[in-house]
C-alpha cells in the first residue's frame, strides 16, 4: 500500500505571481469559509456577499462611508506596516492611535475657536504625529536600549492610552470634558471648534474625506522613502539582517527606535484626523469598541506590508465594516463583520506559509520499491 | 548474501533530490563489520545527505539501505539508532547545562525526563565505555565545561551507549588539534578491533589516507569508487576528478619576506577583551601586520579569534589595549571608523554578519558606500549606480549569478565569499581581516580566494588571515602567529614554520617564546 503524505519544502525561488495570489487566494479561501459560517447560520451567502458589495461600493453614498471606515485603518496599516518591515512588531497602534486623539483634540481646543482653520487642521496633525510618536518611542527605545519585547511593551501601552483616555473624560474635570449643558449629567468630550473640523472634498456622488486624502500621500511618501532612500535602504538592512547592518557601520538601536516613532506617529496621524474628520470630540468608548489599532494589523498584513497596498486594503476592509454598519439588523448577523475580518487574517497568516513553502506530496515505499514523482 | 559475511551497512542506488539539487544520484557502498570507512568528498558532493540517508533523517527517492544483509527502512532517527547506526554530527547536540551522563542518558530509553531514573547506573556504564575505548571524560562534568575535543567523546559515548554497531562521523577532526586528532584516531581504531565499523565523513586527504581502510570518493553527489587506495594524490585526482592544483603552487609566487622598510599598517598592543560569556577572551595579544604582508593567525577555534577580530571591525569593545591602524588609533565601539580608516574585514559568518541574505548582490556590493556620493545623493539613494556598480565587480571578481539583482540567499559559498571579497577589497582598503575565509568552500574557489588575497597583498594591503585550517595559514602567510588562551604564543616566520611545533602551540603544549 503506498501512504500519501504531504510535507512542506521550502521554496527555492519566488515566482512573481506568488506575493500577489497568496493575499488574494487567502482572501477569496476567507470568502469561502465564511460562507460555511453563513450556511450554518441559515443564511443564503452569495446574497449576503451580494449584499456586502452593494452596501460597501455600489449603492448611493455607500462608497463615501466605505472611506469614512478605511480612513484610520489607513494610518493604522501604515503603522504597522512600516514598523513590522524592520522586525519591530509594533502591537500598539491602538495606543499609538489614542495618544494621536488626546493630542489632537487637546490641541484644536487650546487654539480655540479664533485659530485660521488651515493651521488649526495643520497643528492637529502635527500634534497626532506627536502623540502617537512618542507613545510608539516608549517601546522603541525599550528595545533598542533594553531588549524589551516591544510586542509586550506596545501592547500594554495601550491599555494604559485607553485608561488615560477615560480618565480625561469620565474620572476628571479635564480640560478635554464637556462640563456644561448635558455635559455636566453625561460624561463627555467638549466638541472641538468648527475651524478645527478638517475639510472634505466632494466629488459629487462620492466625498472624500481630507484624512484619507493625507492618508493617501503619506502612504506614497512612505514607499519613496523605504524604496529610495538613503534611511530606506538602512531599514531594509536592519529589518533583515541587523548584525551585517551594524558591520556595515550603520546604527540599527538607531533605525529601530525612528521606525519606532515613525510608526507611532503615522497611528497618531490616524487618531488626530479621526478626531478632526468625523468625530470633532474625544470619545474613548467610540476608540476603544472600534479596534483601529489591531485592525490596521489585519490590513498591513494582507497588503504584505507594502504601504501603497495598505490604501487598497484599507478600502477592502473599510467596505466590510461599512456595510456591516448599514446592513446590521435582525436577518443580518451583527457579529459576521468581525468574523470575516478575523477568518481574512487567519487564512493571510495561513497563507504566507504557502509563500515560502511548496507542498509536496511524497509516497512511502511500498512494495513496488519505488517511490513514486510528486505529482 | 549470508550473514556472517554482510556488510554491517550498505546503500544501493539511492537517490535523493532536492528542490533544484540533487544532492544524491544512483549511491552505492557498503560498509564491512570492523572496518574504517572513509566518504571523501568536496563540498556539495553530497556526503552529508548521504549520511542523513543512512541515519534516518531522510528517506531517499529512490534505491534502498541494508543492515546486516537486511533491507532496511527507516521512517525517522530512532529506526536507525534502533538498527544499530550512530551519527555524530559536526555541530554537536548536547544540553550545555546537563552534565555527561544525563547528556548520554537523555534519549535512550532511561530518560531523567518525566521520572526518576538510575543517574548512578548509566555514570557506571559511561566510565565502563570510556575505559574500554580510551575516551577519558568525567560523566559527572557538565557539558559547557568541557573542551570540545572532550565533547565529542561524549558525543561517541553516546553511540556506543545506544549499542551501536555503526559509527558515522560528520568531519570529526574538524574541530580538533591535531594532537586531538590523533586520540581520535587511536579510538575509531580501537572501535573497528571491537567490531564495530566507523564511517568518517572527511575532505581532508591525509586523514582519509592513513586512517580509512577504504574509501567510498563522492562527486557531484554521485558515488564514483570504493577504493583501498592510500595515496593522497591520487584520491586527490578522483575527488575533484583532476589534478589539484596544491594550495602551495598557489602561493609559490610570494615572496618569502615581507621587506622591513614597509610601514606597519595595523598594530595591536596588550588588547583585553571579555567573550560572549564574561570570561577573558583576549589576554593581552599583541600583533603587527605591514603593508603588503600576509600574517596568518593559526590557533584551534574559541581561542580568542573571533573577539580579535570583532574588535578591529568595531563590532566589539576590547577593555584595554589599543588599535593603530596605518598610525591613528581606533576609536573604541565604531564600526564606522574602522571603514574610515581602511580596515576591511571579511567575517567568518559571512551570510549573517557579512552580507543582507535578501537583498541584491549590487545592494550587498554597495553596503558600505551606500551612505556616501556618488551611490547616495542624499537624502536618496542611486539605484542605478549601485546596479551598474554592482554589474563591474561581478563581472571582476567573477561573481557567478543570473543578473545583479538577484538576492544573495541564493548564491553558492563560493560566490557568497566572491561578493564578500569584492567588496571588501574594492575599497582600496590598507588593513584587510580575513576569518576563514575558505571554510565550506569547494577546492576551485578555494584557489580563486587564495590567489585574489595573494593579489591583495601584492597590491600593498597588509592582511590578518585568522583560520583555522592550519595548511591554509602556512600556504599563504609570510608570518604564522599561534594564538592559544587569548594570547599570540609564537610568531614564527614562513621559513622556520614547522607543523609539528605549531600544532602543539595550537594545543598550549609549548611555553610562549615570543
Amino acid at each position: 500500500m503506498n501512504r500519501f503524505r504531504l510535507r512542506l519544502e521550502p521554496r527555492s525561488d519566488l515566482p512573481k505571481w506568488l506575493p500577489w495570489a497568496v493575499p488574494v487566494g487567502s482572501f477569496l479561501a476567507a470568502l469561502v469559509a465564511g460562507a460555511v459560517v453563513l450556511l450554518i447560520t441559515g443564511q443564503n451567502p452569495i446574497s449576503v456577499y451580494a449584499r456586502i458589495v452593494d452596501r460597501a461600493f455600489l449603492s448611493q453614498g455607500a462608497f463615501t462611508g466605505t472611506l469614512i471606515s478605511a480612513t484610520p485603518l489607513l494610518f493604522t496599516g501604515l503603522c504597522a506596516a512600516v514598523a513590522f518591515r524592520i522586525g519591530f512588531f509594533n502591537i500598539g497602534g491602538e495606543g499609538q492611535f489614542v495618544m494621536g486623539a488626546i493630542f489632537g483634540s487637546g490641541i484644536a481646543l487650546k487654539m480655540g475657536a479664533d485659530a485660521p482653520g488651515v493651521l488649526a487642521v495643520v497643528v492637529m496633525v502635527l500634534c497626532g504625529a506627536l502623540g502617537g510618536g512618542l507613545w510608539g518611542l516608549i517601546p522603541g527605545i525599550l528595545k533598542a536600549r533594553f531588549r524589551t519585547n516591544e510586542i509586550i511593551t506596545s501592547l500594554m501601552l495601550n491599555y494604559v492610552a485607553a485608561v488615560i483616555a477615560t480618565y480625561l473624560i469620565f474620572d476628571s474635570e479635564s480640560f478635554w470634558r464637556e462640563l456644561t449643558g448635558s455635559g455636566a449629567v453625561f460624561p463627555k468630550g467638549k466638541l472641538i471648534p468648527d475651524v478645527a473640523w478638517f475639510p472634505k472634498l466632494d466629488l459629487g456622488s462620492i466625498i472624500v474625506p481630507f484624512g484619507f486624502l493625507l492618508g493617501m500621500v503619506i502612504a506614497g511618501w512612505l514607499f519613496v522613502l523605504q524604496r529610495k532612500t538613503r534611511f530606506g535602504f538602512e531599514m531594509r538592512v536592519v529589518g533583515g539582517a541587523p548584525t551585517t547592518a551594524r558591520y556595515a557601520g550603520m546604527r540599527p538601536t538607531r533605525v529601530v527606535i525612528a521606525v519606532a516613532a515613525l510608526s507611532g506617529a503615522l497611528a497618531g496621524i490616524g487618531g488626530a484626523v479621526d478626531v478632526g474628520n468625523f468625530r470633532h470630540v474625544l470619545d474613548p468608548k467610540g476608540l476603544q469598541q472600534s479596534g483601529f489599532g489591531y485592525a490596521g494589523i489585519v490590513v498591513a498584513a494582507l497588503a504584505r506590508l507594502n504601504p501603497v497596498a495598505v490604501v487598497f486594503v484599507a478600502i477592502l476592509l473599510g467596505g466590510i465594516t461599512n456595510a456591516g454598519y448599514a446592513l446590521r439588523g435582525p436577518d443580518f448577523p451583527a457579529g459576521l463583520v468581525g468574523v470575516l475580518e478575523g477568518l481574512i487574517l487567519f487564512f493571510t497568516l495561513g497563507g504566507e506559509v504557502l509563500a515560502r513553502y511548496r507542498i509536496s506530496r511524497t509516497v512511502r515505499l511500498g512494495e513496488s520499491d519505488k517511490a513514486l514523482e510528486p505529482a | 548474501m549470508e550473514a556472517a559475511t554482510a556488510p554491517a551497512v550498505a546503500a544501493f542506488h539511492v537517490t535523493k533530490k532536492f528542490p533544484g539539487v540533487i544532492a544524491n544520484e544512483d549511491v552505492t557502498f557498503d560498509v564491512r563489520v570492523g572496518e574504517i570507512h572513509a566518504l571523501l568528498g568536496e563540498n556539495g558532493a553530497g556526503k552529508t545527505t548521504l549520511s542523513n540517508i543512512l541515519t534516518g533523517l531522510y528517506r531517499p527517492d529512490e534505491g534502498w539501505i541494508e543492515v546486516g544483509g537486511i533491507r532496511s527502512e527507516f521512517h525517522s532517527p530512532r529506526d536507525a539508532i534502533a538498527a544499530g547506526i550512530g551519527m555524530v554530527h559536526q555541530h554537536f547536540r548536547l544540553i550545555p547545562t546537563f552534565t555527561v551522563a544525563e547528556n548520554i542518558a537523555l534519549g535512550s530509553g532511561h530518560d531523567p525526563i518525566g521520572g526518576r531514573f538510575d543517574l548512578a547506573a548509566v555514570e557506571d556504564r559511561v566510565v565502563e565505555l570510556s575505559r574500554s575505548f580510551d575516551l577519558p571524560v568525567d560523566p559527572r562534568a557538565k557539558v559547557w565545561q568541557l573542551s570540545v575535543g572532550e565533547q565529542q567523546r561524549v558525543e561517541i559515548i553516546k553511540v556506543l551507549y545506544r549499542d551501536a554497531k555503526v559509527l558515522i562521523m560528520d568531519e570529526p577532526t574538524a574541530v580538533l588539534t591535531p594532537v586531538e586528532s590523533e586520540v581520535l584516531a587511536s579510538t575509531l581504531q580501537s572501535m573497528a578491533r571491537s567490531g564495530r565499523s566507523v564511517v568518517f565523513i572527511s575532505h581532508k586527504l591525509g586523514e582519509v589516507s592513513s586512517l580509512a581502510d577504504r574509501v567510498t570518493v563522492l562527486r557531484h553527489g554521485r558515488s564514483i569508487e570504493t577504493v583501498t587506495e592510500s595515496d593522497v594524490s591520487a584520491l586527490a585526482a578522483l575527488m575533484i576528478g583532476r589534478e589539484v592544483e596544491s594550495v602551495s603552487q598557489s602561493s609559490a609566487g610570494i615572496p618569502q619576506r615581507v621587506s622591513s622598510t614597509s610601514p606597519t599598517v595595523l598594530e595591536v598592543n596588550d588588547l583585553r577583551a571579555l567573550g560572549d560569556r564574561g570570561l577573558v577572551a583576549l589576554d593581552g595579544l599583541s600583533i603587527d601586520v605591514r603593508a603588503g604582508e600576509i600574517v596568518g593567525v593559526a590557533g584551534v577555534a574559541g581561542n580568542g579569534q573571533r573577539e580579535l577580530v570583532e574588535i578591529l571591525a568595531g563590532l566589539r569593545r576590547s577593555s584595554s589595549g589599543s588599535v593603530v591602524v596605518d598610525g591613528e588609533n581606533l576609536e573604541k565601539g565604531s564600526t564606522r571608523h574602522p571603514i574610515r580608516l581602511g580596515v576591511s574585514y571579511v567575517p567568518q559568518d559571512r551570510m549573517g554578519t557579512g552580507l543582507a541574505p535578501d537583498l541584491t548582490i549590487a545592494e550587498n556590493l554597495a553596503l558600505k558606500k551606500y551612505r556616501y556620493r556618488p551611490v547616495a545623493r542624499p537624502p536618496f539613494i542611486r539605484q542605478s549606480v549601485i546596479d551598474a556598480d554592482g554589474r563591474a565587480l561581478m563581472e571582476q571578481f567573477d561573481v557567478r549569478a543570473p543578473s545583479e539583482k538577484t538576492p544573495t540567499r541564493r548564491l553558492s559559498g563560493g560566490n557568497v565569499q566572491k561578493v564578500l571579497l569584492a567588496r571588501e577589497m574594492s575599497n582600496s582598503p590598507k588593513v584587510l581581516v580575513v576569518a576563514s575565509p575558505t571554510q565550506g568552500l569547494d577546492v576551485g574557489a578555494v584557489v580563486t580566494v587564495h590567489n585574489l588575497l595573494l593579489e591583495a597583498a601584492q597590491s600593498g594591503v597588509g592582511i590578518l588571515l585568522v583560520s583555522e585550517d592550519l595548511d591554509e595559514v602556512m600556504a599563504l602567510s609570510h608570518r604564522i602567529a599561534v594564538i592559544y588562551e587569548g594570547r599570540i604564543l609564537d610568531v614564527i616566520q614562513r621559513e622556520h614554520a614547522d607543523v609539528h611545533r605549531i600544532g602543539l602551540l595550537m594545543g598550549g603544549e609549548l611555553e610562549e617564546t615570543a
